[in-house]
């Protein structure tokens, strides 16, 4: 059964509410957890659930996303037969043309899925942080003799104006599509993930495809006229751990919950592990000053300062009397002697230099863009580089390759954005 | 320029006691994450080299499941790649190796096939990185028959436990001895040489079949030493040998505290140091954890206090243990308020709750794997 099913990954999207986390790479490539990448868990649930034919949609930065999947091997998705293949738009007779939406992604590859003739399609998203046994679902699917099912889950009822709600009948049918509703009819939220009769989504596909009208979008165009058509599409209720990690706030959020005592994620199940590509490095090195609770140390970090609720990620140095609270540090992140950071991200690469106070001060509005930044967290982005004792307050921005001669002094009042100059 | 590499791991080191009861020392777990045998397989893939045949004899499980395909060293290769080359019975011979040289006289078949022309000989008991790239040049230059690697080694190491050689200016080696009682100087040979590979089958070919040794230096080479080119090339990094005893195994893990050594091994530019990898979460540190000078691998859940120690993968470390001085391989627990010092404690140990194992410096103690205490 397992060979009938494959895989199609979405992981085109640009995540513009994680502002300078996705300025260079696709949120799929975000990394998360110390060590892993967005997309690793969607991967890995993939694999653990013995679908090996996966398909990885791709389209904004994918450099980082392509080198990271590579040919599969840390997921064991190097095969003879299937495995994983990257597809990324391409041109034809009639000129290039960018994936216009979800659905149309999938049509534009509609060979490349006849080809790997499964009987069942699985719609998946690379920006959600899960553990889902697929199989549980397509059991579900197959017992109902769905033509389309859609995984949900119970949210409570003052965020359903952030999803699209699905209201069901007591056979677990989709009778109602309300896509992010003032007033939900129900609390059974859609999580992204779809499997599809292959035969039945292909048609639908073809007629979406000629739709002047439409966005083709799985969320917007087909799923609301699969429930126009009164066609059987069942709702499929998930309880286990599943996380949106589409804003700062949230990725930070979901991010520190690994550090509680016993996080609702669990990375330590060997039956079903989270793989990754990682650079080889040695195990974290603790220093004689180090103090470091409730946090996350992955391999190849140096630690002589003091971490507490924190997750440093492969390759980070912290200087010694350096303080890091309630920050997220990505790979390779230095952090030199008497520096401090409260509530920080610190995207890869980037070095924090002697005595810089991050997250310091009152809340203000962030002047660039309010939308994506709206929380006490600071954010630096990717090989940005601090000067010494300068002051970062809260809700700042420094962007990716941010040098020395870029800031004007050394204080970042809260709300503030540093840009590269010129 | 073609070479071949060959990895002694068959040995089992029977200094290294409840160690290698089951396992090869070349399987030796270190670091944390490593296995002994990781450095040199390493090293080789750094400097070029794909071909690379592994000998083993004693129990070696654990090597094989660790190498398997030779995935992680990019030695899943269509030619060449990674050969497990162990003793086998035919019509004539059942024969285990009884010795280095035997090992290699009975593997003639591998040397004879492979295309390469050079042969490097390591062992897979030594912990230093190394690119082999340098030794290649130096031996072309003198235009050497047999290059050996040496080092000149200080105190900590046993006075006599190593073979010495004599040099002339130029790197010709003039003598060597054996483990002497009273060394002439401190240059050690390391155990790696680079030869010729039709030399070195001539050589096999006119020895083993009529010898009454069996040792590759000692009944193959040294003997030759006034006919032969040797030369010897010096090593000035980081090197140890496992093999050479529970005490020195204890002191190359500790030695990884120290950040030189550190860098030498794993931050120099001269060869990335692979390993299998087990795809474990990075390790967590809780609220009331403390951990000082130690290292603590992928996997770990550490609650109680770590002081100098090196604690494997998946390992977990309850509220209110200690742990100084010591050495935890994977999957061991130590439960609340157990106290290890001056330990080694071999993969999924258990203390129970409230035990004490306190070693001394000189008087380590050592518990086998799975034991529960």
């Amino acid at each position: 059964m397992k060979s009938n099913v494959m895989g199609m990954i979405l992981a085109g999207g640009q995540g513009t509410r994680l502002g300078v986390l996705t300025e260079n790479i696709a949120k799929p490539a975000v990394p998360f957890g110390g060590k892993y990448r967005i997309i690793d868990f969607t991967l890995s649930n993939c694999v653990n659930s013995g679908i090996f034919k996966v398909g990885v949609l791709t389209q904004y930065k994918p450099h980082k996303l392509n080198a990271h999947i590579g040919i599969g091997r840390p997921w064991d998705l190097d095969r003879k037969g299937g495995g994983v293949t990257v597809l990324q738009p391409y041109t034809y007779e009639e000129g290039n043309v960018w994936f216009r939406g979800t659905a149309d992604a999938i049509y534009e590859n509609l060979d490349f899925v006849d080809n790997m003739n499964p009987k069942y399609l699985l719609i998946l998203s690379g920006d959600h942080i899960y553990s889902m046994d697929y199989m549980d679902m397509l059991n579900f699917h197959i017992s109902k003799r769905a033509k389309a099912t859609c995984a949900c889950m119970n949210v409570p009822l003052e965020e359903t104006c952030r999803f699209g709600i699905m209201v069901t009948d007591l056979e677990r049918k989709i009778v109602e599509f309300q896509e992010k509703p003032k007033h939900a009819r129900s609390t059974l939220a859609s999580l992204g993930i779809y499997i599809f009769n292959w035969e039945y989504l292909r048609q639908l596909l073809i007629d979406d495809a000629q739709n002047e009208k439409s966005s083709h979008d799985f969320g917007k165009d087909i799923i609301p006229r699969i429930v126009e058509d009164d066609e059987k599409l069942f709702a499929y209720e998930f309880e286990g751990y599943w996380r949106d990690v589409g804003t700062i706030k949230s990725y930070w959020e979901t991010n520190l919950e690994l550090v509680q005592s016993i996080p609702q994620l669990n990375l330590y199940n060997n039956s079903w592990k989270f793989f990754t590509r990682t650079p080889e490095m040695p195990p974290a090195y603790f220093g004689d000053d180090s103090v470091v609770i409730n946090s996350m140390v992955s391999e190849g970090c140096e630690i002589r300062g003091v971490a507490e609720k924190s997750i440093l990620s492969q390759g980070v140095r912290i200087g010694k009397g350096a303080i890091i609270k309630n920050s997220i540090l990505l790979t390779g992140t230095v952090v030199e002697e008497g520096a401090e950071i409260y509530n920080t991200i610190i995207a890869e690469n980037s070095y924090i230099g002697k005595n810089v106070k991050i997250g310091m001060g009152e809340y203000a509005e962030n002047i660039e863009d309010p939308r994506v930044y709206n929380s006490d967290i600071s954010v630096v982005g990717y090989n940005a580089t601090i000067p010494d004792n300068t002051v970062v307050g809260k809700n700042c921005v420094i962007h990716s390759n941010v040098q020395e001669n870029d800031f004007e002094s050394n204080i970042v009042e809260s709300g503030q954005s540093i840009f590269i100059r010129g | 320029m073609k070479v071949l590499g060959m990895i002694f791991a068959g040995g089992r080191g029977t200094n290294l006691g409840l160690l290698t009861t089951k396992r090869a020392s070349a399987a030796l777990p270190m670091a944390g994450k490593y296995r002994a045998i990781d450095f040199t397989l390493s090293n080789m893939v750094a400097s070029g080299i794909n071909r690379i045949g592994v000998l083993t004899q004693y129990s070696p499980r654990s090597l094989i499941d660790h190498l398997g395909s030779g995935k992680e060293w990019d030695l899943d290769r269509k030619n060449g790649g990674l050969i497990l080359l162990q003793p086998y019975m035919d019509l004539n011979n059942a024969l285990w190796y009884r010795g280095t040289g035997d090992a290699v006289h009975q593997n003639m078949t591998f040397l004879r096939r492979s295309d390469e022309d050079y042969v490097l000989i390591g062992s897979g008991d030594h912990i230093y990185n190394f690119n082999y790239s340098d030794l290649f040049n130096f031996h072309f230059s003198r235009g050497a028959d047999v290059t050996f690697v040496y080092k000149k080694l200080d105190e900590s190491y046993g006075h006599n436990d190593y073979g010495i050689i004599e040099t002339a200016e130029d790197g010709r080696v003039l003598s060597f001895e054996e483990k002497p009682s009273d060394p002439k100087n401190n240059n050690a040979f390391l155990g790696i040489y680079f030869i010729n590979k039709h030399l070195l089958m001539d050589l096999l070919y006119n020895t083993i079949p009529q010898s009454e040794g069996f040792d590759i230096l000692l009944d193959v080479l040294i003997p030759n030493i006034k006919r032969l080119r040797f030369y010897a090339y010096e090593f000035d990094g980081y090197w140890r040998n496992v093999k050479k005893g529970i005490n020195e195994y204890f002191k190359i893990n500790m030695d990884l505290l120290n950040k030189d050594v550190r860098k030498s091994l794993f931050y120099s530019n001269k060869a990335m140091i692979h390993t299998k990898l087990k795809d474990l979460p990075p390790p967590k540190c809780t609220g009331t954890s403390s951990i000082k000078n130690s290292i603590i691998s992928d996997g770990c859940i550490v609650a109680g206090r770590v002081v100098n120690s090196i604690i494997s993968r998946g390992v977990q470390v309850k509220a209110g243990a200690l742990v100084e001085n010591s050495i935890l391989m994977q999957d061991t627990v130590v439960e609340e308020g157990a106290q290890v010092k001056y330990s080694i404690l071999d993969k999924e140990c258990c203390v129970r709750t409230e035990k004490r194992l306190i070693g001394r410096k000189e008087d380590l103690l050592v518990f086998e794997k799975g034991s529960v205490i």
